[in-house]
């Protein structure tokens, strides 16, 4: 079974997903049958890890085609690593889905919300495992549909409006993708990723492939709400029910970014993306600018969703200027931020989820004086909340870290300077937030709020301890991102 | 002669598009919407791509178009109009439009046996070799099915996620009561409608004829599971529009269908994992039979069944859903006000 | 290279106008209608991008030689298939948004959550 890996870690939730309609009918059996087939996922993606960095890429020709005229799944290091933080969140956050989906849903719409779930996150694994261009497109789509369906099923009536501007935004993203590998198809017939990465340097000089280039990351761009595409995102987050926002700020933006770096460094290649186009300036431009407009903006919201909605647009302009500096370092830096956010904001928005689940709301004057009533909930907003701003002992320190040592090696001090900045506005919204639940009088009378639900506060507790278990123990997250991107770069790891 | 019929249609596209832009009746937009789907189907079979025809046919110009008159009847029939002048979009668009322009000018000329798509020795092994290693003469259908049956997996879980979309946005709790004011409009449609009632169970059954047809002929011919179940799922809708969605839904038990959605995705997933128990990778038909080509058409067979089980079932349950949407009651208004 | 290029052209201007209308109308039927006409159009460029001159419909016959290529209309026929799968969704969402709202014009709906 160890051959089949690869496939099995998708194909576990996907047929998963039609499997729970046996079940409709008991929404707490949909949930747990969810939740083991989540769990399933992550020791498959658990091995698969494990494999690779043993024993290399592996390689699974499905239909027993050989590529280029099958579809093959390729895990590296890049991939892996990528399986492993989405398995590993979506298992943590199902296991408190249930006692706050039991609350924000009706009866009869919970079995369909375990489903979409189970969807969305085999679509996610999907995108990341393929190694075929249009497969990405396929499972763009599948993981994108259900992430609409699950965004609208906010109590709220604008997350209706929310989704379906999302729903635009997100398909114009996914056609302008499908618009790329199309002119890419045109000039060199081929869609394996790694046919396309030989065939490309042939036609670079031509305008079409620069075109697709130009489609095919403004496309992803808008999927991973890089500024100033982010438009469709914090209401999205913002009204979503509490448990679809953990997930999603924790893995949806991740994809997109594996997406761009696969797209920009693996198959068009680093000479090609950082020559043609004036990326580097162009993602450094934008990713500073994301960083620090988001921010401002999330320290005047009034909803503390928004607020950390917010700010995963700004940490996504950190990824970016990761990125933007063109070296392994940078890479690395990029990619340790990717796993250290998803700890972040799925614990954050998690522990949202409990405010959620006592309060039935997330606005930031009800916050005022829950620091007494709902004290381990708090303390896990304030700890997570550290992590975010990077304070040393979190991971937050450890990806700012990496990416300030990153921009210094490129001479770019100023850019280091600004990053630091960036940290002190978070330092900001981070303490209205602590500011309502410590040191205002309690807007809820004494006795009647109690400490969230233990089913919600366990998986809270325990991202915020991987949150300072990864902070001081580095060596998943750096040393595989490490040699992930060297492997990108070329360089034996 | 091919040539000027390819300017024509492309010219009548334009035409269309730009008339859409133009109107505010939602409902001739919809109508030309649907012809615009007719027209792209028409261009597709000038183009020899005659599966992507039949499907674009049955797509753009019949569901999609059927769905949106259904939204219309429910939510009014004329847009506001637009006050200020949207420069913002033109720039966005010519910008985008402009991009496109210069990247066509380096682009292998039209019809090209020259192209890089052409040459490719993908397109090559598909077209010399695949009648050897799948054994079916339309080679659409070997590598839809076979090569790249895993896109085809895709698609379908696609389709069974926007059915499941659907049904977590409109299905309601189950009812109890049945709702007096459909059944009366119900009555009178039937009085209306006695001649269209006639001819259509008359030519239901031969639609379903039709659309088994398809569903087994796709190796030989345009079709497959798709199309199939876009037919099937087409004399369900003509039916229950005729004879009143109660009557349907008496007839076509909806939690029956849904099992069925999801039957279809799980007979196409069980096909790949018997492979691998056969000792092949992820839909491998070759391990299903002795003969590696007698088991290309069993695994076809059953993952077209599957495709047209999902399609059919999701297409009903998007139709139920949608026509027999009722606002519901105050009392979940409160909920979701802010 | 006028006729050599025409389908590419008419296809950009075709996605230029289902994109105008996504931008630049307010309701939501209408968005999505041309969300689908950005969609087909796209459909088309990949449909051209197949054809071969004097080639026949890909499906084997003893008298032809020279066939269009089969790759793009597979993808085509996936693309086809998501395309109205998020139609139907986005209608979906349509009503519900007509539902809650009373109305599915951008500009009402947003002034009604800019009140609230």
């Amino acid at each position: 079974m160890t051959l089949h890996l690869p496939i099995l870690q998708v194909i576990v939730p996907l047929i998963a997903a039609p499997l729970c309609m046996f079940l409709k009918q008991y929404p707490k059996a949909v949930w747990l049958f969810s939740l083991l087939a989540s769990a399933l996922t992550l020791l498959i993606s658990a091995l698969l890890l494990q494999q690779v960095l043993t024993s290399g890429t592996i390689i699974y020709e499905l239909g027993g085609w050989q590529p280029p005229w099958g579809i093959e799944y390729r895990i590296d290091q890049l991939n892996a690593y990528l399986l492993l933080i989405i398995s590993a969140i979506s298992t943590i956050v199902l296991v408190a889905a249930q006692t706050s989906i039991e609350k924000e849903l009706e009866s009869y719409r919970q079995s369909y919300f375990y489903m979409l779930y189970l969807l969305s996150l085999a679509g996610m694994l999907g995108i990341v495992a393929t190694a075929d261009a249009f497969n990405v497109f396929v499972f763009l789509e599948i993981s994108s549909l259900s992430a609409y369906a699950l965004i609208a099923l906010g109590k709220d009536r604008r997350a209706l409006w929310a989704s379906y501007q999302y729903l635009i935004m997100g398909t114009v993203g996914a056609t302008f993708i499908l618009i790329g590998i199309g002119l890419m198809y045109q000039m060199t017939g081929t869609l394996n990723m790694n046919d396309l990465a030989q065939r490309l340097p042939e036609v670079a000089e031509t305008r079409t492939v620069f075109v697709a280039f130009a489609f095919t990351v403004v496309g992803i761009c808008l999927k991973l709400a890089l500024f100033p595409l982010h438009l469709w995102l914090p209401n999205a987050y913002a009204y979503a029910p509490s448990i679809v926002t953990a997930f999603f700020a924790a893995t949806a933006t991740k994809v997109a970014i594996y997406l761009l770096i696969r797209f920009t460094f693996s198959i068009f290649g680093l000479s090609f993306s950082f020559t043609t186009l004036p990326l580097q300036t162009l993602f450094l431009l934008l990713g500073l600018l994301g960083v620090f407009i988001a921010s401002m903006t999330a320290i005047y919201q009034n909803n503390v969703k928004h607020i950390f909605a917010y700010s995963s647009v700004a940490q996504v302009g950190y990824m970016i200027v990761g990125l933007s500096v063109g070296s392994a370092l940078g890479l690395t830096a990029t990619l340790i931020h990717l796993f250290n956010h998803a700890l972040m904001k799925s614990a954050l928005f998690l522990a949202l989820a409990a405010v959620m689940y006592r309060i039935g709301s997330v606005q930031l004057n009800q916050f005022h004086g829950l620091g007494r009533q709902m004290p381990l909930t708090m303390a896990a907003i304030v700890v997570g909340g550290l992590s975010l701003v990077g304070v040393p002992l979190t991971v937050g320190f450890v990806s700012k870290w990496y990416l300030v040592l990153a921009v210094i090696e490129n001479g770019w001090w100023h850019v280091a300077l600004l990053i630091l900045l960036g940290s002190l506005l978070a330092i900001i919204y981070l303490w209205k937030i602590v500011e309502a639940a410590y040191f205002k009088p309690p807007v809820h009378e004494a006795g009647t709020i109690k400490e969230a639900p233990y089913s919600i506060l366990i998986p809270v507790w325990v991202l915020i301890f991987a949150n300072l278990y990864f902070g001081i123990d580095t060596r998943l997250s750096v040393e595989v991102a490490q040699s992930a991107a060297q492997s990108l770069f070329g360089v034996a790891p | 002669m091919e040539a000027i019929i390819d300017v024509v249609l492309l010219s009548f596209l334009v035409a269309v598009v730009i008339a859409i832009v133009w109107m505010k009746d939602l409902f001739t937009v919809a109508m030309l919407a649907g012809i615009y789907g007719l027209l792209t189907a028409s261009f597709f079979v000038a183009m020899d791509a005659v599966d992507v025809a039949f499907t674009e046919a049955s797509v753009g110009a019949g569901i999609s178009t059927l769905l949106m008159l259904v939204v219309i009847a429910k939510t009014g029939r004329y847009e506001r109009p637009v006050r200020h002048k949207p420069w913002l979009a033109l720039v966005v668009v010519l910008v985008t439009g402009g991009l496109l322009i210069y990247g066509t000018f380096d682009m292998p000329y039209f019809g090209s046996a020259q192209a890089p798509a052409q040459l490719n020795e993908t397109t090559a092994h598909y077209i010399d070799d695949s009648f050897e290693e799948i054994g079916i003469p339309n080679i659409v259908t070997s590598v839809l099915a076979s090569y790249r049956a895993f896109d085809t997996f895709g698609e379908v879980v696609v389709i069974f996620t926007a059915g499941i979309g659907i049904l977590a946005l409109l299905s309601g709790p189950a009812r109890r009561e049945e709702d007096a004011d459909i059944d009366a409009i119900n009555e009178t449609m039937h009085k209306e409608h006695m001649v269209l009632r006639i001819v259509a169970k008359i030519l239901i059954p031969f639609i379903l004829i039709f659309a088994l047809y398809v569903q087994f002929h796709g190796d030989y011919g345009p079709g497959g599971g798709f199309q199939a179940g876009v037919i099937f799922a087409a004399a369900i809708i003509l039916y229950s529009m005729l004879f009143g969605l109660d009557t349907a839904r008496q007839v076509i038990n909806q939690a029956w269908v849904r099992l069925i959605a999801a039957i279809g995705v799980l007979l196409y997933g069980s096909v790949g994992m018997v492979s691998f128990l056969n000792g092949g990778t992820f839909l491998d038909y070759n391990v299903l039979m002795e003969d590696p080509i007698a088991g290309q058409h069993l695994g076809i067979i059953l993952i077209e069944l599957g495709v047209g089980l999902t399609v059919t079932a999701v297409m009903t349950i998007i139709f139920f859903n949608f026509a027999g949407r009722q606002v519901p009651v105050k009392k979940t208004d409160n909920n979701q006000g802010a | 290279m006028l006729i050599g290029l025409y389908n590419y052209w008419i296809v950009v201007a075709l996605m230029m106008l289902g994109f105008f209308i996504i931008i630049a109308h307010g309701n939501l039927i209408k968005k999505l209608v041309g969300l689908s006409i950005f969609q087909t159009s796209v459909f088309i460029f990949y449909i051209s991008v197949a054809k071969v001159e004097g080639g026949s419909a890909p499906i084997l016959a003893a008298d032809t030689s020279v066939y269009s290529n089969p790759l793009p209309h597979v993808l085509i026929l996936t693309a086809i298939v998501v395309g109205i799968a998020t139609t139907a969704l986005g209608l979906a969402l349509t009503m519900r948004i007509n539902e809650a709202y009373g109305s599915i014009e951008e500009e009402i709906i947003q002034k009604q959550d800019n009140q609230s």
